[in-house]
């Protein structure tokens, strides 16, 4: 599918990281502004160590990573400031409040305190966190310190947000908070790229996806374009995104192919 | 194959888990190093037992008169409070981790069955330690004054025993008293009072009576020979049995093991529910004061250092070990005020001492900042540079470093300005070294595993110590006004340099 005319948010080219084997493998990405984008692939394909070299978590190899249009390798502080990680281990401080926690995060992305806590006190009501904004971490579930984490992804109002399998282990109400919570970050113009095993949240709310296997883009578009690519009937509703998923990851060394 | 569900059964599931749990401190988790490991413990042992030659060689043949018999009890006494510190912590633990819980309490084994063997297995890991730390001291005795001796195993065997009994009884009232959620901090602080004050209690006894920092002097003291219990008195049992008396032997172990068996009757169904208890503790409500309720402008570099101080504020088992480190600067304090008064010369041998404790506060407190970062994404991720987040954290480290430090260099600015000098500056050039260590063998950990630290590099913990001794020695000696104190800071140096060298790559 085409767009020329939305900026680009985030663009990777020959991206490249191997550890005994390649993890990622002469990966061109390139996902706009304002879109939901999934990145599927089966456990090993490279996903994580893709969205952890987009964070400035690994360096890669070889290749560029631009994020808005900043050289993340070159300038890795601007590149940053706009963007959010968060991944499916909530990684919060037990000792700290939620409230104290977000005032840490806007801390360390430099917000203006009065921004900051009008936005930590807007995020803590639409995730439920209200009754438990001043009580320590440590005792809360996993559902409630995803929530955190994903508020401290937040707080400091990011363009580009990276999410790690963010609903792994929450149940349903959380995870509709969380959806909920990313859906207007889009509206609002964001730009939101998420690996999930769980296909069914890819199909409902992912504007474009992509499927990784071996370190590679076999496969990119809408759910359409992948039932194409596929070879598996367009408009058949009987022909989940499982079904659609499951026979592209099976010819994983099919060569890299954009649907377009 | 024993039946399930019997004692036997579940005493050899806890044996196994025991002994893997023990390996796994031994090898950090590398089935590989067991060897080295080995190799290292034979060393280790035979250093040991040559420095408890030249400490008890010459006590060997000592007899069960009234001296030998008081100053035996003392030891006795001194190393009972560090097992029953060691058995609270131990129990402590038992009562928090969730570990296996769940499995246990939903299956239909009896929980009074499961947690009578856990006290158990507490009393016998608490008796294991003592012995194998007093094993270099009996083996010695034994050498050279014949088997009598022992017998000095089975009465630290016992000692074990009857402190695990006692550190149940002590963390079950404290429970009943305070409820699960303090009874986690008050009960690390009273193991480290009472771990630590036995042995500080007699120090202050001897700086007082005698003007010694040794804490034998007070047991060797005429007085208290005088005025202890007659020689026939069952008082010295315990120190008879350790001198080889088969009949006090076995009336210490019967008594310990009876004192031990009870609590397990009394305590272990107690002991289920209060496990229970902690495991359903919510999150814990901070009350927020008035200046805290809105965010305050702050830098990324003084967020960080807000909240590693917040952290280290709220982190119990830290707040018990620093207490133990106060407690051990207790008697330098006092030999300070005593020399305050008299004769400011003697105050030279304050300054290693605060410069030891210093290093190795710092050491403990780089690890949780710089390796115990329990949201190492968040942080990585944030829009500012690893140099700036690494000298944060280690402004962190050093600012309270400072604070602990400051009114003890202030107290002794009053007797000794070139002392409390030398003493700063050996404080900060100490902190600054195990700083420099734990950032060189930094590892990604939780600040919950701090217990495990050493584990994850035993270089770094004994360049630590050795980094920590050799700076203490240049801040005695440079105290003292001597050049001799370049070579000992020569030394610490080339420790630094020789971690900067072996140490891994980032």
């Amino acid at each position: 599918m085409s767009q020329p005319l939305r900026p680009i948010a985030l663009a990777l080219r020959a991206l490249c990281k191997r550890y005994d084997r390649p993890a990622v493998d002469n990966l061109d990405l390139t996902i706009y502004g304002g879109e939901f984008y999934s990145l599927l692939g089966p456990n090993g394909a490279g996903k994580t160590t893709t969205l952890r070299m987009v964070a400035g978590l690994l360096r890669p190899d070889s290749g560029s990573i631009a994020i808005e249009g900043i050289d993340a390798l070159a300038d890795p502080v601007a590149a940053k400031q706009i963007t959010a990680w968060l991944s499916d281990e909530p990684m919060i401080y037990d000792k700290l409040t939620p409230f104290e926690y977000l005032e840490f995060v806007a801390g360390l992305w430099r917000i203006d305190a009065a921004t900051a806590e009008a936005r930590a006190r807007e995020l803590i009501r639409w995730l439920g966190l209200e009754p438990h904004a001043h009580e320590r971490c440590e005792g809360f579930s996993k559902g409630m310190r995803q929530k955190v984490a994903l508020a401290g992804a937040l707080v400091h109002d990011p363009k580009l947000i990276i999410l790690d399998e963010p609903l792994t282990g929450l149940d349903a109400g959380s995870a509709r908070q969380v959806k909920n919570v990313l859906k207007e970050r889009v509206r609002a113009g964001g730009t939101v790229i998420m690996t999930t095993h769980i296909l069914e949240v890819a199909e409902r709310m992912a504007d474009r996806i992509g499927v990784i296997a071996h370190g590679r883009l076999i496969a990119e578009g809408t759910l359409d374009e992948l039932r194409k690519k596929s070879g598996l009937q367009t408009g058949n509703s009987a022909t989940s995104l499982e079904d659609t998923f499951l026979t592209l990851v099976a010819e994983p060394m099919a060569p890299p192919v954009a649907a377009e | 194959m024993n039946r399930p569900d019997t004692l036997v059964w579940l005493a050899s599931h806890e044996l196994r888990l025991s002994w893997r749990d023990w390996l796994s401190l031994m090898t950090a988790g590398r089935r590989t190093r067991a060897r080295t490991v080995t190799v290292a413990l034979i060393v280790f042992a035979a250093l040991m037992h040559l420095l408890a030659y030249s400490m008890v060689g010459a006590y060997a043949g000592a007899l069960p008169d009234k001296a030998t018999l008081v100053t035996v009890t003392g030891c006795i006494l001194l190393s009972w409070s560090l097992l029953l510190s060691q058995a609270m912590e131990s129990v402590t633990r038992a009562f928090y981790a969730r570990s296996d819980l769940d499995l246990i309490l939903a299956s239909p084994v009896s929980a009074r069955k499961v947690f009578s063997i856990r006290i158990a297995r507490i009393g016998l890991s608490v008796a294991l330690i003592a012995m194998l730390l007093a094993a270099p001291f009996i083996d010695v005795l034994a050498w050279l004054g014949g088997a009598r001796w022992l017998a000095a195993y089975g009465v630290v065997a016992a000692m074990g025993a009857l402190a695990a009994a006692l550190a149940v009884a002590l963390t079950v009232a404290l429970f009943r008293t305070i409820g699960a959620k303090r009874t986690r901090l008050v009960a690390q602080i009273v193991a480290a009072v009472i771990g630590a004050s036995c042995v500080i209690g007699l120090q202050v006894v001897a700086i007082l009576s005698y003007g010694s920092l040794s804490r034998f002097a007070p047991l060797q003291s005429e007085w208290l020979i005088e005025h202890s219990p007659d020689i026939a008195s069952a008082f010295w049992w315990p120190a008879r049995a350790v001198l080889g008396d088969s009949l006090a032997l076995l009336a210490v172990m019967a008594v310990s093991l009876t004192v031990l068996g009870a609590s397990i009757a009394i305590f272990s169904v107690r002991f289920g529910d209060h496990v229970m208890a902690a495991a359903g503790i919510s999150g814990t409500v901070v009350r927020q004061n008035r200046a805290s309720q809105g965010f305050r402008r702050r830098s990324a570099a003084r967020a960080l250092r807000h909240k590693e101080w917040t952290l280290l504020r709220r982190d119990p088992w830290l707040v018990s070990q620093t207490l133990m480190q106060m407690l051990y600067l207790l008697p330098p304090a006092l030999m300070l005020w005593i020399s305050f008064r008299h004769n400011s010369s003697a105050l030279v041998v304050l300054v290693p001492v605060v410069v030891m404790a210093a290093g190795q506060l710092a050491g403990g407190l780089a690890w949780l900042s710089i390796s115990g970062e329990d949201a190492p994404d968040l942080v990585a991720t944030a829009p500012i540079t690893a140099r700036r987040i690494i000298l944060a954290k280690i402004e962190a480290v050093m600012g309270t470093v400072a604070l602990v430090f400051a009114p003890l260099i202030g107290a002794l600015a009053l007797a000794s300005p070139v002392a409390a000098l030398v003493a700063s500056g050996g404080v900060l050039i100490a902190a600054a070294a195990s700083t420099q260590i734990q950032l060189c063998f930094r590892v990604q950990a939780r600040r919950s595993q701090f217990r495990r630290r050493q584990t994850s590099s035993r270089i770094a913990t004994f360049a630590e110590a050795f980094s920590s001794i050799a700076w203490a020695a240049t801040a005695a000696l440079a105290a003292a006004g001597t050049w001799f104190a370049l070579f000992p800071a020569v030394i610490a140096i080339g420790i630094l340099g020789g971690v900067r060298l072996i140490s891994p790559k980032p």
